[in-house]
């Protein structure tokens, strides 16, 4: 099966500092990838890598065969992508911010409105769709940008830090929508977060830390006999405050 | 998503999107729009009836009769309602850089030379918008061109907000952040705007300063504003055209090249 996402080799740098160094990592159909790192380990820079918002110059970035870099289009009409900060336009309603998202995938204004009150219902919030974006909570606005993500269908969703900010409660709840889309089978999930009580022991994980993977395979065996975070703290050396930041 | 919407429909659906977004902002923003036509007409009711009676305009072509100076000013009022929409949507750029919103933008599948095109083209959609209705409001201040000359403006106008828009969007890409933006308000928009043949015929400028001419001559503002002066009366000024077009292109290529994230400046940059 082709991987929705095939990360391989990357390294990049700003000026002389190293961001990230030979970074490889598979993200399957169906499955739930959890990129975890304390902030600052380069997750941010690999998300704008794999978007296209910087150039990868080292390595091969892949979305469902596509080179991003050979084949940006087709690549980046197989993505869906939550950012870290806000990006939907508050001063629009939920429904006009998937028309306008439909509209820059090329999707016309009938097929839109159709797949809006599909996603909005499979996020929960089809009875929000008139609502202005700054009147909703955080989570529903995380949730609405999950919406978008899924306009046009794409076999790989980025989620960058997609819980930051939240109460305990909404971000189970993110946590749990995004869960049910992998579910599906269709849809690869990268979910990069800093939070270990997000991941379960079936997920696949990558460990990154100052810009290097350093481990690469389920969330139990990395963990072994010890816990996720524990066996976290054991190959990085960081402070356990980090970790709970 | 099936690959017929990367071909041209899904094109023309993408700036549909854009121009119908900006659109939806301009409507919601009704201060915008407001102080848009305010300006201008600040200047037509204020400056332009003081100066009437200290400068004297002698018959140049367009004008095939002597004429008031609130005529003589108004296609530098045109023009700066679409310089200041050029600098605006620039701003807006910065904005939504700023606050993520940029990046809805730059992930769609079409390439980025198109996405911002569109959005250029957004931009002088609403600058249009905003030049008619200042317009019609001048009809009752006797700045009555011909009729026909309503029409003729309208190509003139998508030259000259191509132009000043591309101007912008290559300075939004080069700028950081938006405290930034202040300086080259300051800096661009005024200097354009003064050393232009907005306010007075370069040739009364010339009796007073060679250097200011010359400036006047480099400044691009100049020929947008020639090139809406005589197709605000039917006419078209040749040079005037070939200047703002090889502006645009060059500008919008350099602002292309900037946004693009394997050569440019915004690529480059971390956050």
């Amino acid at each position: 099966m082709t991987p929705a996402l095939r990360v391989q080799g990357v390294s990049h740098a700003f000026g002389k500092t190293q961001a990230l160094r030979d970074v490889s990592l598979t993200v399957q159909p169906g499955r739930f990838v959890a990129l975890l790192g304390v902030n600052g380990a380069g997750k941010s820079t690999l998300f704008s890598l794999v978007t296209r918002l910087y150039d990868n110059v080292s390595g091969t970035i892949e979305v469902c065969g596509h080179d991003v870099r050979r084949q940006p289009g087709p690549a980046l009409a197989r993505m869906g992508v939550v950012f870290q900060s806000r990006s939907l336009d508050m001063s629009l309603t939920i429904r006009q911010n998937l028309r306008y998202h439909a509209a820059l995938q090329g999707i016309g204004r009938r097929e839109a409105i159709k797949r809006g009150d599909w996603v909005l219902e499979r996020v929960g919030l089809l009875d929000k769709g008139a609502s202005k974006v700054a009147t909703l909570s955080g989570g529903q606005v995380r949730r609405a940008e999950i919406a978008r993500a899924l306009m046009h269908d794409p076999t790989l969703l980025l989620l960058d830090e997609a819980t930051v900010g939240l109460d305990l409660r909404s971000r189970a709840d993110v946590v749990d929508t995004v869960r049910a889309l992998a579910q599906g089978g269709e849809v690869g999930i990268l979910w990069a977060t800093h939070l270990f009580d997000e991941v379960r022991s079936d997920d696949d994980v990558v460990l990154l830390h100052k810009g290097e993977v350093l481990a690469t395979d389920t969330a139990s065996e990395i963990a072994g006999d010890s816990t996720l975070s524990d066996r976290f703290l054991e190959l990085t050396g960081v402070d356990e405050r980090e970790i709970a930041a | 998503m099936t690959p017929n919407r990367l071909g041209w429909q899904g094109h023309i659906t993408a700036l549909g999107g854009i121009v119908w977004r900006e659109a939806i902002r301009f409507a919601q923003q009704r201060e915008r729009f407001l102080s848009a036509l305010v300006r201008p007409l600040v200047w037509l009711f204020i400056f332009a009836a003081g100066f009437r009676s200290v400068l004297g305009l002698s018959i140049t072509p367009p004008y095939e009769t002597y004429i008031l100076y609130e005529v003589y000013v108004t296609p530098g009022l045109i023009a700066m309602i679409q310089l200041f929409n050029g600098m605006q949507s620039s701003l807006s750029m910065v904005y939504d850089r700023e606050t993520g919103a940029m990046r809805t933008l730059l992930v769609s599948p079409y390439p980025r030379w198109f996405v911002l095109v569109s959005k250029l083209v957004a931009g002088v959609a609403v600058s249009i918008l905003q030049v008619y209705a200042f317009l019609a409001i001048a009809w009752f201040w006797e700045i009555r061109p011909p009729p026909i000359g309503y029409l003729t403006l309208l190509p003139a106008l998508v030259l000259s907000g191509l132009m000043l828009g591309a101007i912008g969007l290559l300075l939004s890409s080069t700028i950081k952040q938006l405290e930034n933006f202040a300086g080259v308000m300051n800096f661009v928009i005024f200097p354009m705007f003064f050393a232009s043949s907005a306010l007075y015929p370069l040739w009364r400028l010339q009796e007073s300063s060679e250097l200011l001419y010359d400036i006047c001559l480099f400044n691009p503002f100049t020929y947008a504003v020639e090139l809406i002066r005589f197709a605000l009366y039917a006419q078209v000024n040749w040079p005037a055209v070939g200047i703002v077009i090889a502006v645009t292109v060059a500008f919008l290529g350099a602002a292309i090249y900037a946004y693009d994230p394997s050569k440019g400046l915004v690529g480059r940059r971390r956050g």
